[in-house]
């Protein structure tokens, strides 16, 4: 029974990981900046957060919940564009490392003292011959307002 | 439900993390094949379909998304075999495993103008079919209900066209496992078992 676990394990497989995030901190109403580090496994993409065609989801940043912190823009970095025997066009896809930006300010109004904000990354993955359910990861981004 | 998901996916996939996202299987001989489980299912029109009501008939189940482009390779391929094979009593079943359901998979059937049943597919269908989380999965099932090949990932034309024709050579599967149990042979029934059987 035991060697038959990783066929059932597979399902819940992440193909990307998202490394854990720095703390940040900032005054009242200051703008601070967060680098979510963001691996891919190796033989695998995921889609771009603007991907080639509207049937492919995109990799996407959320936040649910920001406490003290206000905005949470996400700056994603530049997509490659690779062909895949798949597909007729290069796809504009995320490989490898890479860091995805989040930008806030801090509330004018905020008690000082630490926080959470918590989000979302989800992304699709593939590899050359197989693609693989969208997954979502959950992010904490841990701040301290000064 | 565990063991039965895990009793199935090593039937299906052979125990072998290295099988997962390769040609996984051509043909099998006849002795080595598995039931294919059944499942209820909704087409576009509402319909219920079961698995069962094509036994019979040769069918390419095929496990695909909106999202996979490996799947948006072979979707023509396969129309292209439901046209050439459908009046000698082959059918292609298309599960789409879209969270989002008939809102994204219904445009893009027309966009593509598919011409053989899609089905909206749920993890317990899945699941009795080995979990299915690399997509394209498609299966060969002979006119007796059974696997007779399994293809994870993007496979060749060629060896979905081989094994179709392989497979459509062969009288029907139904006929000759009711000879077998009529004399009480080992392997006699054929009949496919329900969900969540053990393989």
């Amino acid at each position: 029974m035991l060697v038959c676990l990783p066929v059932l394990a597979q399902s819940t497989k992440q193909y990307l990981t998202v490394g854990e995030l720095p703390k940040v901190a900032g005054k009242r109403s200051a703008s601070v900046q967060v680098k979510i580090p963001v691996s891919v496994q190796a033989g695998f993409h995921v889609n771009s957060n603007t991907p080639s065609d509207e049937y492919l989801i995109p990799l996407k940043v959320t936040w649910k919940s920001t406490g003290a912190l206000e905005g949470g823009q996400i700056a994603y970095p530049k997509p490659s564009l690779e062909k895949y025997e798949f597909a007729e066009k290069p796809l504009s896809v995320f490989t490898g490392d890479f860091s995805v930006v989040a930008n806030f300010k801090v509330a004018a109004n905020a008690p000082a003292g630490p926080g959470v904000a918590v989000g979302q990354l989800r992304y699709q993955a593939c590899n050359d011959r197989a693609c693989f359910p969208p997954r979502t990861i959950e992010i904490s981004l841990p701040y301290q307002v000064q | 439900m565990l063991s039965t998901a895990l009793l199935v996916g090593c039937f299906l996939q052979g125990c072998s993390t290295s099988a997962r996202l390769v040609n996984a299987a051509s043909v099998k001989p006849d002795s080595e094949r598995k039931p294919a489980p059944d499942f209820t299912l909704k087409d576009a029109d509402g319909k219920t379909v079961h698995l069962t009501d094509y036994r019979g008939k040769v069918v390419l189940l095929d496990f695909w998304a909106t999202w996979c482009g490996p799947c948006k390779i072979e979707i023509p391929w396969f129309m292209e075999m439901q046209r050439q094979n459908k009046d000698k009593g082959f059918e292609v079943l298309g599960v789409a495993m879209d969270d989002e359901g008939w809102e994204v998979v219904k445009p893009f059937v027309a966009d593509l103008n598919v011409n053989y049943r899609i089905v909206i597919g749920n993890d317990a269908t899945a699941e009795l079919y080995g979990g299915v989380d690399a997509l394209p999965t498609t299966f060969l099932i002979d006119r007796g209900g059974k696997i007779a090949a399994v293809h994870v990932g993007l496979a060749s034309k060629k060896d979905f066209e081989d094994g179709i024709q392989e497979l459509l050579q062969k009288p029907g599967g139904i006929v000759e496992d009711r000879e077998k149990a009529a004399v009480g042979g080992p392997g006699g029934a054929g009949v496919p078992a329900g969900p969540g059987a053990k393989h």
